[in-house]
């Protein structure tokens, strides 16, 4: 104990100067809101406070789970993130191996630049984009002849989400890849060459050793986050025809809290979501560090 | 990648390998031709636009869409605030995420099993939107930049990538500026941090573009016109279909208003993308080294 005392005094910069700024942050905009989530149990009323408002338990929660919004909201946020897991994420591997076949260094570098430019398309512009080019005036209706509002189709919504997705960042999720295929063995490769193995059989023992860690570790991490799908994206894509599909627990969240006011009730539902959410990276985690030797994240 | 000569390649290979070159062309097709659609789009005059789509025909072309959109003071004011909270930003979360690195690198630091947990748990758990949204409006930040600023201000990932890279740097520094009798700060700000510019480049290159991209704080804390970043200007402009007043009022019917306010769509996506996409090439060698540096310690 005294040695402590005797080493925070020396080192007193390190604690005041060095950690105290994040520390704040953290305690203020991190654990302060924690400790709102009493709300949830409450009918909570501004006016009275957290103090002052009445304790109803899980009112909030089983209005919630009894109702038929649950269990639609759930299923959409799930196969929004499970359906966009499945298909946006062997893209960016296809892209990273096939970058990888590429001869000329020039036109490699070329082809990356335009892959990874739309990386840095904000969500509102890219949401823009979208709705331009499917409009019932719009270039795809122009080609096709026709004048279907896709914006308003409940069936067209999750295409829309998860195929603009991929267009955006899946040359940027490949940058990754490309970097862990260059460290992959030339001799080996040489070796296979010379063996007579076609494109296939080299994949198999040149590049899919190099980045198999890679594929399976970014796979776990994001089979952990389905539950935390962004808003910005989903909520820039709704239009009042198309919530039956593009409503998601999040947007609910906000429209329910912000816009309606019911604070106890949209507190209860976003807790709902944490909770889930914090037992799937739990799990995850626990994978990753049986994986990883020992190593968490 | 050692060269194989195309011609002395089995069939079913080259088969292969075509298939494989015309996907990513395709792919590669399918990211310019929007692109370039908006570009040329944005220069038609509404009414072809709108009845015939893009055309060739230069005598059609007017940059009516750009002097409007220009003209428009919201734009810039949108700019303007996107540009301080983008900077501010970056400076005040880089600056503390930097700082709090430094103890929590070192092997002797006390309490850093403590202050970790600390951090480590909001990676998982928080307490929601309306929890944070009382905070903020409790604190007095409704309506203020700093609403915006501060509650993403310290990251703990970016936090996690500082300290690798502070722990990759050669102890031999740290022994000669003992050596010399360097304290603390010294030591931090005079040898340290000049040896970790990439690290500091690639979290500030994120933070700005982070921040320069996202709506959402903004669009809960942020209520007056002339607070609004950028962003919140473009969601009114492409989302809402609700182009600023003065751009298209002068029109005299409302199907004219609402071709031109079609039209000023794709001159307010060129205007409002070219900053990032004219800086990401000069920048892109520290972008690509930073998902190095974030997939490495993962």
């Amino acid at each position: 104990m005294r040695k402590t005392m005797l080493y925070v005094r020396q080192h007193w910069q390190l604690y005041v100067f060095f950690l105290l700024p994040a520390l704040l942050l953290t305690i203020i905009f991190r654990y302060l809101p924690m400790g709102g989530i009493l709300i949830a149990f409450q009918d909570y009323n501004p006016i009275r406070g957290i103090l002052g408002s009445r304790w109803v338990g899980f009112k909030y929660f089983q209005r919630f789970l009894s109702s038929p919004d649950f269990l639609r909201y759930l299923a959409n946020t799930l196969k929004l993130s499970i359906y966009g897991l499945l298909w946006g994420f062997p893209v960016p591997i296809l892209l990273a191996l096939l970058l990888n076949r590429i001869q000329s260094a020039g036109i490699k570098q070329k082809v990356q630049t335009v892959l990874y430019l739309p990386n840095f398309i904000s969500v509102i512009v890219l949401c823009g984009l979208v709705r331009i080019l499917l409009s019932v005036t719009g270039p795809l209706n122009h080609i096709m002849g026709t004048q279907i509002n896709f914006m308003t189709m409940p069936g067209a919504f999750r295409t829309i989400y998860i195929m603009s997705g991929i267009w955006q960042g899946a040359g940027w999720a490949s940058i990754m890849y490309t970097a862990a295929l260059s460290g992959a063995s030339q001799e080996l490769r040489e070796a296979a060459i010379m063996d007579g193995a076609n494109i296939f059989q080299q994949i198999q023992v040149v590049e899919w050793p190099a980045i198999k860690d890679m594929v399976v570790i970014q796979f776990i991490l994001q089979a952990g986050n389905i539950m935390s799908i962004g808003f910005e994206k989903a909520y820039a894509l709704q239009t009042d025809l198309n919530l039956s599909t593009a409503e998601i627990i999040s947007t609910y969240v906000y429209k329910k809290g912000l816009l309606d006011g019911d604070y106890s009730f949209s507190t209860a539902v976003g807790l709902f979501n944490t909770v889930i959410n914090v037992i799937l990276l739990i799990v995850v985690n626990k994978i990753v560090e049986k994986m990883n030797d020992g190593k968490g994240l | 990648m050692k060269k194989v000569k195309f011609s002395k390649m089995s069939l079913s290979d080259k088969v292969l390998l075509l298939v494989g070159y015309l996907l990513l062309a395709l792919f590669v097709i399918a990211i310019i031709i929007p692109i370039i659609y908006i570009v040329i789009a944005s220069f038609m005059d509404p009414i072809t636009l709108q009845n015939s789509g893009i055309s060739f025909d230069l005598d059609k072309w007017t940059t009516t869409a750009y002097e409007r959109v220009l003209s428009n003071s919201q734009i810039w004011v949108g700019f303007r605030n996107a540009i301080i909270y983008s900077v501010v930003f970056t400076v005040v979360s880089v600056g503390v995420t930097l700082l709090a690195a430094y103890p929590m690198s070192r092997a002797d630091f006390k309490g850093r099993g403590l202050f970790n947990t600390i951090f480590m748990i909001t990676m998982f758990f928080g307490g929601g939107l309306i929890p944070t949204y009382l905070l903020i409006s409790n604190l007095g930040l409704l309506n203020s930049m700093w609403a915006v600023i501060l509650p993403g201000a310290f990251s703990v990932w970016n936090m996690i990538i500082a300290r690798s890279y502070y722990q990759g740097i050669p102890a031999e520094l740290r022994e000669a500026a003992d050596v010399d009798g360097a304290n603390e700060l010294t030591y931090y700000f005079m040898i340290l941090l000049p040896v970790c510019t990439p690290v500091i480049t690639v979290l500030a290159l994120w933070q700005f573009v982070g921040m320069w991209n996202s709506y959402f704080d903004a669009m809960i804390y942020l209520n007056s016109a002339s607070k609004q970043p950028l962003q919140l200007v473009l969601r009114s402009i492409l989302i809402q279909n609700q182009p600023e007043s003065g751009m298209i009022s002068d029109m005299q019917s409302t199907a004219a208003r609402a071709q031109l306010a079609e039209l000023l769509k794709y001159a307010t996506i060129i205007i409002s993308s070219l900053p990032l996409l004219i800086m990401y090439p000069f920048f892109q060698k520290y972008f690509d080294s930073g998902i190095m540096v974030g997939s490495v310690k993962g």
